[in-house]
């Protein structure tokens, strides 16, 4: 298996999204590039003792971003690597986030104000999309 | 798609003891359903109904569409691990694999001996000798190995250490993946399920507290926090299940349909152990205001 | 199912096997013993009147191994059903239940009905070829001796030979598995299984079997050269029995009467007898008196009927037990 997925099982975080977040990171640091396998439904529980639905749901997020694609009695196979194109976006939102967090403070909210106004925004648009 | 179990006013009762009542129930096909109680909560006396060692003495109970332990045909269909995964201890693990050859038409001889030799089983070895998650994973294999639709466990994991516990569930949800049965399994621990179940039933003292999709009872409650208010003057189209109070502040774990937007609350999220925690604490209470009332007659 | 009722009866079976094997080496090893006798006292060349031949050949054979094995055999017969019992019966399903094994073996796809039917009918056969067998070879061993000593309709005799033994091997047997299921635990019921069978062994020739037959009574001159016990005490009181010669029947009662119909009880003559005179004194006086005797006897013809009677009523009870057990397993275990 060129991944291993790991739980959390305090995060907070959906396991699901845990697993997409994982996949993620693997292709931007690079350890998972296009054609690479991803494990199958059965590898993955066999490791890590989740749900099968679970990992079904997270490879269909993956597939309507459109990061991955099945082949049906192959496998489920990446289709593109997460590199430049978010580097490329960094700029601009990061400019963009500093102006928001310079409102923020004039705005008269602390710092964990702020984090927890960011967390709850973070997670309500998540779940929509979801 | 058929309910893989249809209880309709399900009831047991022993004597003058009742271990279920009233219990209406339709679990869909496909899940792995976590049944969830404290002990002596009558987790045991559904699931034993569920297969057929047991008959209600009230209600009735369908399970994928026909009376339990009917026929050689359903008995086919369902698998079970009872409590304590109960082997014969005279018995080789081989002679177990025969056991279920011989006994079950639909036995799958290649299925059985992978699990065996994945799980370094030495097949002469006697059942009386193996460890208790050994056992457990004999028992499992002989329940799967015969190809059932319902797999339904009773406590399987409760006598387990954390690494025979993570095994069995990893075999467990292979299982699952490779088969796409539907599984009813107990537990008095609500972390052994968190991981696996996707269909919640909460049971206390013979009742059902609450069931459904863990997604859906995931999104539907929520912790409120704000300044100290009676359960009567919460707003209807929410359900209160847990209340606690302070002077000046109030804490209360509903259920709602429609998404919380009221400004004067925060809003968490629950755990799927807080949710059933707080249908535990609720039966509970309703138990001691009742013994209150006794006691002041 | 039949693979794991063989599995789960195998130590038995080889057990018992080995048991049959001993014992048949046994009375093989005997029996040429006993046939020696049997020819070297003149019994076996004798027709008509071989009351000597009959009483060497009795002789011999209660002295040595014969007659170890004869007590051996009879004692096996009677013991035979309690072990049946108690180690076939009694651990058959409360074994299952004490282990919870039960609920491993009711969810594979065979149901509980076949499950039980299976058992029962398997160890049941086993049980009635066991008891069949072994009383074969008893009654076989011992044919000769009881031709010469007359004595198969006694009680202690009755119960070792034909098919009674296989009648109360199968009652053993069922009540065992009933008791099994009842009580759930192995040793409880086995020592239940034991209780129960022991009593009916004791209760059956004492007190049932006498009344499964219609007796024969009949009443003769009272022969006062056998008389073989007579008694009188200082107020007169006196009773008086004579020998019964009825070869191979059960003796029930023996009676000496008065001509008039009611049981002899003296007064005694106190001239004829007391302790001074002669024996033959009071036994002449007696005869002057033409005492009858009253015997109820049932007759060395009736030696099968009876058998058969009494091996029914125990394959009844049997049966009656099996629909019991089918009740229980079903309604009542889980």
């Amino acid at each position: 298996m060129v991944i291993e997925f790991h739980l959390d099982a305090r995060s907070g975080v959906a396991p699901y999204m845990q697993l997409i977040q994982q996949v993620r990171h693997a292709m931007r640091l690079g350890l998972l590039s296009e054609g690479d396998r991803l494990p199958t439904v059965k590898e993955v529980v066999a490791t890590i003792a989740i749900n099968p639905n679970t990992v079904l749901k997270a490879y269909r997020e993956l597939e309507y971003a459109g990061l991955v694609a099945p082949k049906p009695g192959v496998g489920t196979f990446v289709t593109r690597t997460l590199g430049d194109s978010s580097i490329a976006a960094h700029g601009p939102l990061r400019e963009e986030l500093e102006h928001w967090l310079t409102k923020a403070r004039h705005a008269g909210l602390d710092d964990e104000s702020i984090e927890a106004l960011f967390k709850s925004t973070f997670r309500s648009p998540m779940k929509e999309n979801a | 798609m058929t309910a893989v179990l249809d209880a309709v006013g399900l009831g047991k009762r022993y004597g003058r003891r009742d271990a279920l009542v009233d219990c209406t129930l339709s679990i869909p096909a496909g899940h792995v359903v976590g049944l969830v109680g404290p002990n002596g909560a009558g987790k045991t006396t559904l699931l034993q109904l569920a297969v057929g060692l047991l008959a209600p003495t009230s209600g009735t109970i369908k399970v994928l569409g026909g009376q339990p332990a009917s026929d050689a045909h359903h008995l086919a269909r369902v698998g079970f691990v009872a409590q304590d995964t109960p082997t014969y201890a005279g018995m080789s693990v081989a002679d177990h694999l025969r056991l279920g050859a011989h006994m079950n038409p639909g036995w799958d001889a290649q299925l059985a001996n992978d699990r065996i030799a994945r799980l370094r089983l030495d097949p002469r070895q006697r059942a009386g000798k193996l460890s208790g998650g050994q056992r457990a994973q004999l028992a499992l294999t002989l329940a799967i190995a015969k190809r059932p639709e319902l797999l339904i466990l009773d406590e399987p994991v409760a006598s387990l250490d954390p690494l025979a516990r993570r095994e069995f569930l990893q075999i467990l949800m292979e299982f699952v993946a490779d088969q796409g049965a539907s599984i009813v399994l107990s537990s008095h621990l609500v972390a052994d399920l968190e991981r696996v179940c996707d269909y919640l039933i909460v049971l206390t003292r013979g009742h059902v507290q609450v069931s459904g999709e863990v997604e859906e009872l995931l999104a539907t409650h929520y912790r409120l926090c704000g300044a100290r208010r009676e359960v009567r003057e919460m707003p209807a189209g929410m359900q209160v299940i847990d209340a606690s109070h302070t002077d000046r502040q109030s804490t209360f774990i509903v259920r709602s349909a429609v998404p919380i937007d009221d400004p004067s609350w925060t809003v968490e999220q629950l755990t799927m152990e807080d949710i059933v925690l707080a249908y535990m604490t609720q039966a509970a209470a309703v138990d001691g205001r009742d013994r209150v009332l006794e006691a002041s007659r | 199912m039949t693979w794991l009722v063989w599995r789960q009866f195998r130590t038995q079976a080889v057990v018992a096997t080995a048991a049959l094997a001993a014992l048949g080496v046994f009375l093989v090893i005997t029996g040429i013993q006993l046939a020696d006798y049997y020819s070297s006292s003149g019994l076996s060349a004798c027709y008509g009147a071989c009351s000597g031949a009959t009483t060497n050949f009795l002789n011999s054979v209660a002295n040595g191994v014969t007659d170890t094995a004869h007590n051996l055999n009879n004692g096996v017969m009677y013991v035979l059903p309690a072990i049946v019992g108690v180690f076939w019966g009694a651990p058959l399903i409360a074994r299952e239940l004490e282990a919870g094994t039960h609920r491993l073996a009711w969810n594979q796809s065979v149901t509980r009905r076949r499950w039980l039917a299976t058992k029962l009918l398997a160890l049941g056969l086993a049980t009635i070829g066991v008891a069949g067998l072994v009383s074969l070879m008893v009654t076989w061993w011992s044919s000769s001796i009881d031709h010469a000593s007359m004595t198969m309709l006694t009680p202690a005799v009755f119960g070792a030979r034909g098919v009674v033994p296989i009648g109360y091997a199968a009652f053993a047997f069922m009540l065992g598995v009933v008791a099994g299921v009842v009580v759930r635990r192995t040793v409880p019921a086995m020592a239940a299984t034991l209780a129960i069978v022991v009593f009916a062994q004791i209760a059956m020739p004492l007190w049932l079997r006498k009344h499964l037959t219609t007796p024969v009574r009949e009443t003769l001159p009272l022969d006062v050269n056998q008389i073989t016990n007579l008694s009188s005490v200082n107020n007169g009181h006196m009773t008086v029995q004579a020998a019964a010669s009825k070869p191979g029947a059960w003796l029930l009662s023996n009676q000496t009467i008065t001509p008039s119909g009611s049981v002899f009880t003296g007064p005694a003559n106190m001239t004829a007898c007391n302790r001074n005179t002669s024996p033959e004194s009071c036994i002449n006086w007696l005869g002057t008196l033409h005492l009858r005797q009253a015997l109820t006897y049932i007759p060395q013809s009736r030696f099968w009927p009876l058998q058969w009677i009494e091996a029914s009523i125990f394959v009844a009870l049997a049966l009656a037990l099996v629909g019991v057990c089918f009740w229980w397993v079903r309604r009542k275990v889980a």
